[in-house]
C-alpha cells in the first residue's frame, strides 16, 4: 500500500516536471562556469555524511524525516556532501549500509532501532568509519554513537497540559505498535497527568495507556492510516477531549477523526509527537493542542560538526529537556486555551524535572 | 454423468471459467514479449529518471537557447542511473573495497528466495490456481523454521535440516488450507490467500509478542537462529549469498520434472488448461487442486526458510518483505515456466542489489526500480486483462473460448 502511495508521488513529480518543461524552457542559457564559488572549507567539502532509513522512509513526518531534514540542512550549513538510502523491510537495511560503507561515508546516520543489528555488522567489518544510531541504545563499539531521547520528560509536560484543558475529565493516548520508543511517550503523558491531578486535587483519567502494566489501546502498524481514525473515534466515544497519538503517520488519521468530531459538536484537541505538527501538519492547526518534540535535526548537526573536527566519541547523546534534546512545542493557534496559570506551572516543572526534583521515570527510559 | 461428479466436486463459481482463461492468456505469451516489457518499463523509467533530475530540470529551463545542453544532461542522468544500477547489481571498479565491488553475489542473494516464491506461484498458475498468498506462506513458513531453528539445540546438519523441513510444512499448511477451501466449497484461491495473508501477519505479530519473542528484548523480535540452524554462507562471511541458492536451483529442476515429466504435473497441466475436461476425463480435480497449493506453499515455506536462515537470522513481522508479491511478478516474467521464473528471479535481484546502489551513487530514487517493476506487470498483464475486461476476442485466437 505504502509502495503504491509512492509510485503516486513520483508520477505527480513527473507531471510537474513535464509542466515546467514546457512552460520553462525559454530562458538563457548560462556562461560558461568560471571558478569553483562553494562555501566552506576544504575538509567539509570532502566530508561524506550519509543516512539510511528505517521502512518508514524519509517521508514519514517523524524521526527518519527529523533526521533526514537535520541532515540536508546540515549540508547547507556546512558544505558537506551527503548520500542517502531508504529502506522498505528489513531486508534492506544490511545491503544499504553496504553501500555507505562502499561509498566511503565519514560519518553514517542509521534511523532506527530496528538497524541496530546491521548496524554493529558493517561497524564491526569496518571500525574507520564512524556511525550514528538514533532512538537505540545497544551498541557498545568505538564506532557507533547512540543518539536517544528521554522523550517521557518533553511527554511529561504534554499530559500536565492536557489534564488542565480537559473538560471532560479525561484525555487519551494510543500508541502504533507497543515498543520503547511510543511506550515511553505514553508513560510521560500519564505521568503529567497524575501530577496534574496530584498537584490539583483532580481526577483527570488517562484512557488508552496504563503506567503500571504498561498496556493499551495499540494500533499494531505505522503504516495503515485508518487505524488512527478508528483508535481515535474510540477515545472520543469514551469521553476523552485531548488526543495524543504516538504512532507517525497514523496522527493524520487521529487528526481527520477530530476535526471530524468537532464538526459534530465536541471539542477535542490534539497534541502532535516527533516534529512541531503545526508546521509538519498545518491541516490540523485549529485543533492542534501542543507537540511533543524530539530535536533530531539539531543532534544530527551537532554530531557532524564534532565529527569534522576530529571529536567524534561514542559516548550516547541522551536528549532532554535540558540540552533543548526534547521540548514541548508552543500552544500556536490554542495559546488561548491554556490558562496562564497553567503555563507558569509548566515553566515551573520544567525546571524541577532539568534540576531533578521532579522525577519522570519511564521503563523505556534510555538509561 | 455430470450431475454425479458435480456432487463429489463442486462446481466452482460461473466466472471462474472465465478467470482462469486470462490467467492461461497472461501466462501464454512467449518469452519475446518477456523481454519487450523489460525493455520498455527500462526506457519508461529512463524519462522518469530524466524528468526527475535537478540538472536536466536547469538545462532545459534554457532549452530554445542550448538544446544539447539538455541532451547531454538527459544522458549523464540517466547513463549514470542505469550505470549505477548495472554496476550495482554486478560488478562496480569504484566500490572502496573488494567485497563491496562484486555486486553479483548480492544479486544471487536477493534472487534466492524470488526464484523459490515465484516457483510457488508458477506451479499454482499451471494448475490455473492465482496464489497471491505466497506472502502469507513465506511468513508461516519462516516463522515454523524459526520457531525450530532457535527453539530446539540439535546436532549440526541434523538441526538445519529440520528447520528446512519445518519451513516447508509450515508454507504447505498455509497454501493447503486455500487449496482444501477451494477444493471442498468452491471459495476463490484469490480471496482465501489474500484473507491468509493478514492473518499471517497478524499471527506473526501475535507470536512475537508472546511465544517467539527473544526474552532480552522489548521489541517484537524473535531470539538468533542457532548457529547449526544456518543456511552456511557459499563464499565465507564476507557475501551474503547462501546455500538457500542451492536449494533454489534444486528446486527448479524439481518442479521442471514434476510439470514436464511427471503423471501428477501432467494432470495439473490437465487442470490448469481446462478443469471441466480433465473432470470428464477422470481426473480429481479437487485433490490436484489441495495437492497443487501444498507444494505452492512448500515452495514459498523453503523462500521463507531461505530468509530466515539465509540471510535475516530472526524473525520479524517484516521477514517476507515484498517477496511474495514480487514473486507474482516474477512468475508472470518467467511465463510460468520453471527456468523461465528462474530468471525472472535473477533480473529482480539484479535491480533490487542495483536499485540500492543507484539510489546511494546516482542520487536517483529506489522507487524508480519498483516503478519499472510495476510497469513489466502492466504491459505483460494488460493486454489479456483489458481484452477481458472489454470482451475484445484477441484476432488470432477466434475459437479458442468456449
Amino acid at each position: 500500500m505504502k509502495n503504491t502511495f509512492k509510485r503516486g508521488t513520483t508520477v505527480g513529480t513527473v507531471a510537474l516536471g513535464a509542466m515546467a518543461l514546457l512552460l520553462t524552457g525559454c530562458g538563457q542559457a548560462p556562461a560558461p562556469a568560471g571558478g569553483g564559488s562553494t562555501g566552506g572549507n576544504a575538509a567539509a567539502a570532502n566530508y561524506l555524511g550519509c543516512i539510511v532509513s528505517d521502512s518508514g522512509g524519509f517521508d514519514d513526518q517523524s524521526f527518519n524525516q527529523s533526521s533526514y531534514e537535520g541532515l540536508k540542512k546540515t549540508v547547507a550549513d556546512l558544505g558537506i556532501k551527503m548520500k542517502e538510502a531508504q529502506s522498505t523491510t528489513k531486508a534492506d537495511f544490511e545491503p544499504n549500509l553496504n553501500q555507505m560503507a562502499n561509498a566511503g561515508c565519514n560519518l553514517t546516520f542509521t534511523v532506527g532501532f530496528l538497524l541496530a543489528d546491521a548496524t554493529k555488522k558493517v561497524a564491526t567489518a569496518d571500525p574507520k568509519l564512524h556511525f550514528a544510531i538514533i532512538d537505540d541504545n545497544s551498541i557498545k563499539l568505538p564506532n557507533v554513537k547512540p543518539v536517544v531521547y528521554d522523550t517521557a520528560q518533553a511527554a511529561f509536560l504534554a499530559g500536565y497540559t492536557a489534564a488542565s484543558v480537559s473538560k471532560t475529565g479525561k484525555v487519551g493516548t494510543f500508541g502504533g505498535i507497543n515498543i520503547p520508543t511510543v511506550t515511553i511517550f505514553m508513560d510521560g503523558f500519564a505521568e503529567g497527568v497524575a501530577y496534574y491531578n496530584k498537584q490539583q486535587s483532580k481526577n483527570v483519567q488517562v484512557l488508552g495507556w496504563n503506567v503500571a502494566s504498561q498496556q493499551g489501546l495499540f494500533a499494531n502498524t505505522f503504516d495503515i492510516i485508518q487505524e488512527g481514525t478508528k483508535a481515535t473515534n474510540n477515545l472520543i466515544g469514551e469521553g476523552a477531549d485531548v488526543v495524543m497519538p504516538v504512532a507517525g503517520p497514523l496522527g493524520k488519521g487521529a487528526g481527520d477523526a477530530i476535526l471530524a468530531a468537532n464538526k459534530g459538536g465536541k471539542d477535542v484537541k490534539l497534541v502532535w509527537v516527533d516534529s512541531d505538527g503545526y508546521l509538519t501538519a498545518p491541516t490540523y492547526k485549529s485543533i492542534l493542542l501542543t507537540s511533543v518534540i524530539k530535536t533530531m535535526g539539531d543532534a544530527v548537526e551537532t554530531i557532524v560538526k564534532d565529527d569534522l573536527a576530529g571529536k567524534y566519541s561514542a559516548t550516547p547523546y541522551v536528549g532532554t529537556l535540558d540540552n533543548g534534546g526534547v521540548a514541548l512545542a508552543p500552544f500556536h493557534d490554542l495559546d488561548s486555551a491554556v490558562s496562564a496559570d497553567t503555563k507558569s506551572q509548566l515553566a515551573t516543572i520544567k525546571k524541577g524535572i532539568i534540576d531533578g526534583s521532579i522525577k519522570v521515570e519511564s521503563k523505556s527510559s534510555p538509561k | 454423468m455430470s450431475e454425479t461428479q458435480a456432487v463429489k466436486e463442486p462446481v466452482p463459481p460461473a466466472k471462474e471459467g472465465q478467470g482462469s482463461q486470462v490467467i492461461r492468456e497472461i501466462m501464454g505469451g512467449n518469452a519475446l514479449i518477456s523481454v519487450l516489457a523489460v525493455v520498455v518499463a527500462l526506457v519508461i523509467g529512463g524519462i522518469l529518471i530524466a524528468v526527475t533530475d535537478p540538472r536536466v530540470a536547469t538545462a532545459s529551463g534554457y532549452f530554445f537557447a542550448d538544446p544539447g545542453a539538455t541532451f547531454s544532461a538527459i544522458w549523464s542522468a540517466v547513463s549514470e542511473a542505469y550505470g549505477a544500477l548495472w554496476r550495482g547489481a554486478t560488478y562496480d571498479p569504484t566500490a572502496r573495497t573488494w567485497q563491496g565491488q562484486l555486486g553479483i553475489f548480492e544479486t544471487l542473494t536477493f534472487a534466492t528466495p524470488l526464484i523459490l516464491a515465484g516457483l510457488a506461484v508458477t506451479l499454482a498458475f499451471r494448475t490455473g490456481l492465482f496464489n497471491i498468498g505466497a506472502q502469507g506462506q513465506i511468513i508461516l513458513g519462516a516463522t515454523f523454521a524459526g520457531a525450530v531453528g532457535f527453539g530446539m539445540h540439535l546436532p549440526p546438519v541434523i538441526h538445519l535440516l529440520v528447520v528446512i523441513l519445518a519451513g516447508a510444512i509450515g508454507g504447505a499448511i498455509w497454501g493447503g488450507i486455500a487449496g482444501f477451501l477451494k477444493a471442498r466449497t468452491g471459495a476463490h484461491e484469490v480471496i482465501v490467500t489474500i484473507m491468509l495473508n493478514y492473518i499471517a501477519i497478524s499471527l506473526v505479530l501475535y507470536l512475537l509478542k508472546n511465544q517467539l519473542k527473544d526474552p532480552n528484548s522489548t521489541n517484537p523480535i524473535s531470539p538468533q537462529m542457532d548457529d547449526n540452524a544456518v543456511l552456511p554462507l557459499l563464499l565465507g562471511p564476507n557475501f551474503r549469498v547462501h546455500a538457500g541458492l542451492i536449494i533454489a536451483v534444486l528446486a527448479v529442476i524439481g518442479v521442471s520434472w514434476l510439470l514436464n515429466r511427471s503423471t501428477l504435473g501432467f494432470e495439473y497441466r490437465a487442470i490448469g488448461a481446462n478443469p471441466k475436461a480433465a473432470r470428464t476425463a477422470g481426473m480429481l480435480v479437487s485433490r490436484g487442486y489441495i495437492t497443487v497449493m501444498l507444494i505452492s506453499g512448500a515452495l514459498a515455506g523453503l523462500a521463507g526458510v531461505a530468509q530466515i536462515a539465509g540471510t535475516e537470522k530472526s524473525l520479524d513481522s517484516e521477514i517476507a518483505g515484498s517477496i511474495g508479491f514480487d514473486a507474482i511478478t516474477v512468475a508472470l516474467l518467467g511465463r510460468s515456466k520453471p527456468w523461465g521464473t528462474f530468471f525472472a528471479a535473477l533480473l529482480f535481484g539484479a535491480f533490487k542489489a542495483g536499485g540500492t546502489s543507484m539510489a546511494v551513487n546516482a542520487d536517483v530514487s529506489i522507487d524508480i526500480v519498483a516503478v519499472v517493476q510495476s510497469l513489466i506487470v502492466l504491459f505483460i498483464a494488460a493486454p489479456p486483462l483489458i481484452r477481458s475486461i472489454f470482451r475484445i476476442k484477441a484476432a488470432r485466437r477466434e475459437g479458442a473460448s468456449a
